[in-house]
């Protein structure tokens, strides 16, 4: 288990190098006219030379590369009670070019919204998921299962654009049941915008529109392990046993079905992270999705990569848990 | 009164081509402690028997009929709860692959222990006590440690004695073994039926044994029933299944056997192939691939019949029982010639 674990650690750590290098190294190619952005308009030639310089942004992009990458791992003493006892990762993400504020403010609020918007979309689609591909597998061919097959198509084929603008428009506007643009803090700051009620409010519409592609897909691949799990071997020895029929199917069929349900979350949290983008754009929410278009839009590279460090560190982290989890749940893979 | 008496028992399942008879009229007792053998090619309805016997058929477009009497009550009309009661503690049933049906995420003490508090109000120490009790009966070493082992971690005869364990843990008065040794290696097989035969003896329980191998039903039951197309061809007392077989489907079988003393370029094997179920030959449903055939075979259905000197030996075949007893002389000099 722990050479398991050092393996895929020291994996993470280059899938880490060649992504934020990949991403440096296509933003180096794109022309832009940062200068201009930077120094303002109206700049003169050389002031624009100086703010060029000023960033660093004349040095070829392997130096470039190297020093974001020392000024996020350089080593810096942890101290308790003045004294220097371990040490951690500088991990400072640098400024932004456009927005003097450092990147790491700039991630740290957003990145709670892009979280709220995932965690939030993964409860919901679950909620969804399970019951109805459970039962649509446990009655085969029956109009429930025939109605949620037409749901899963639906869901599939319509773009989350393309909801979220329906659902805006016909909850939010037309109906008024809903807002449509903007976040809600869930600690309570002072103004009426604040605390769970008010951020579960904000945030029903975009979990919903966010939910819905995955939720058929799951749905579907539910319906498939749950079908195939009930017509296995130890089922019938289950029964042979004399086991009532919920306890065949939560002991037997679900503890088996669902196994693949757990990698596929793992990933899917990921991808998900990239849907989120569209999602934040309709509804308006300051998430990191929103962020990194805006500073793409803008050539602020600090902004892109922080993000792009956050969110490969984010999945990563997060495959690392599931990969231990599906090991831990499933026998045949632990012991092997 | 019989332990179970099974009488003209049908199972028919309805499909997008037809009506399948997989079982087509088979009657049958097995008394407690004895062995009954079910012998026939895949297709033939052995399985399918056994598995309505214990109400294990899918539900949905299965038709069945007959009654099968279990200390004489009838299993095909007893509620759901009352066969869920029966199974897995009067009646128990193992199956042929031991991989596939055991839970993999589950380790063996947790199956076990399963079988044993679904039935007897116990706590889960005693259960697995009991668990043990039983891997220790079937022969498995260091069964403490093997308890909380998972599936995979077991060899295949490992894995059959545990389902076995697992089938005999409530002590029921009878065990449905299909196919048991047919995933198998030879001396695994010959392990596993010893293990059976022991105990039976222990246990006193009767066992149906279902299988396509001539030599595990030789080794192992009192009574055998050879099975065709869904009916019965014959039913027998071992002895006199090997002494005087009176069927040619039987013949068939006993001369396909192979031999290691005789000198052959070709098995022995009976011409064509097992009849579909959906439309099954008139008549006689061997008919099309018996050497003996004769018009009336044709279009009559033989009754199973016990032959004239001995009432329990049953046989369906319209050969009048001169021609069938010589037949049975030649074929008994030409396989049994070398084993003195």
């Amino acid at each position: 288990m722990i050479r398991y674990l050092i393996r895929r650690v020291l994996w993470a750590i280059v899938l880490f190098l060649v992504v934020t290098m990949v991403t440096y190294v296509i933003f180096f190619l794109v022309p832009n006219d940062l200068a201009a952005k930077v120094a303002g308009q109206g700049s003169s030639q050389d002031q624009r030379a100086r703010a060029i310089h000023y960033l660093g942004l004349d040095r070829p992009v392997y130096v470039q590369y190297s020093r974001f990458l020392w000024r996020m791992i350089k080593p810096i003493p942890v101290e308790v009670a003045g004294v220097p006892v371990f040490v951690r990762p500088q991990a400072d993400l640098g400024r932004s070019f456009v927005e003097a504020r450092p990147v790491n403010e700039i991630i740290k609020a957003a990145a709670p919204v892009t979280a709220s918007l995932v965690f939030g979309g993964v409860v919901v689609w679950m909620l969804i998921a399970l019951p109805v591909g459970i039962l649509s597998a446990l009655r085969p061919r029956s109009l429930l299962d025939r109605v949620s097959m037409t749901f899963v198509l639906i869901g599939i084929s319509a773009h989350p654009v393309w909801i979220g603008l329906i659902f805006a428009y016909v909850f939010g506007y037309k109906f008024g049941w809903f807002p449509i643009q903007g976040y809600c803090d869930f600690i309570n700051p002072a103004t009426d915008c604040g605390g769970p009620v008010q951020w579960a409010y904000h945030m029903f519409l975009p979990w919903i529109t966010y939910a819905i592609l995955f939720a058929a897909l799951y749905v579907r691949m539910i319906r498939a392990n749950v079908l195939e799990a009930l017509n296995e071997d130890y089922v019938r020895t289950a029964r042979a046993k004399g086991a009532p029929e919920w306890r065949v199917l939560r002991s037997h069929v679900l503890r088996n079905a669902l196994l693949p349900v757990v990698t596929m979350l793992g990933m899917d949290i990921g991808v998900g992270l990239g849907g989120a983008i569209f999602t934040e754009t309709i509804y308006g929410l300051p998430g990191l999705g929103r962020t990194v278009i805006r500073a793409i839009g803008i050539n602020d590279l600090p902004i892109v990569m922080g993000v792009v460090v956050f969110a490969t560190f984010a999945i990563i982290v997060l495959n690392l848990i599931i990969d231990l989890l599906y090991a831990w749940i499933d026998p045949r893979i632990r012991l092997s | 009164m019989a332990l179970l008496e099974v009488n003209d028992l049908k199972t028919s399942f309805q499909t997008d081509d037809g009506i399948v008879r997989a079982v087509d009229g088979v009657s049958f007792s097995v008394e407690k402690g004895e062995t009954l053998g079910i012998v026939g090619e895949s297709g033939s309805g052995k399985s399918v028997t056994c598995l309505t016997i214990m109400g294990l058929n899918a539900k949905k477009n299965t038709i069945t009929s007959g009654n099968a009497l279990f200390n004489g009550e009838d299993l095909l009309t007893a509620g759901a709860r009352r066969l869920r009661e029966i199974r897995g503690n009067d009646i128990a049933m193992i199956f042929q692959d031991p991989m596939t049906s055991l839970n993999p995420v589950h380790s063996i003490g947790t199956q076990l222990v399963e079988a044993v508090q679904l039935h007897r109000d116990v706590s889960k120490k005693a259960a697995r006590g009991r668990a043990l009790e039983l891997l220790k009966a079937v022969g498995i070493p260091r069964a403490e440690r093997r308890l909380d082992d998972y599936p995979h971690q077991f060899s295949g005869g490992m894995r059959q004695r545990a389902m076995i364990a697992m089938a005999l843990v409530n002590d029921p008065d009878l065990l449905i073994a299909d196919e048991p040794t047919t995933a198998l290696d030879v001396t695994t097989q010959a392990q596993i039926m010893n293990l059976m035969k022991r105990l039976q003896e222990d246990f006193g329980s009767a066992i149906i044994v279902i299988t396509h191998d001539l030599g595990v039903v030789a080794e192992t039951a009192d009574d055998v029933l050879v099975m065709y197309a869904a009916q019965v061809a014959e039913h027998a007392p071992v002895h006199k299944l090997f002494n005087r077989p009176h069927h040619p489907y039987t013949w068939g079988l006993l001369g396909s056997l192979p031999r290691l003393d005789a000198d052959v370029d070709r098995l022995v094997q009976i011409p064509g192939q097992p009849p579909s179920l959906l439309r099954p030959p008139s008549g006689c449903r061997f008919h099309p691939r018996c050497p003996y055939v004769m018009d009336k075979c044709r279009t009559e259905d033989p009754p199973l019949v016990g032959i004239s000197d001995d009432p329990e030996h049953l046989q369906a075949c319209h050969l009048d029982e001169a021609t069938k007893d010589r037949e049975a002389a030649k074929l008994l000099e030409t396989t049994m010639a070398h084993t003195g």
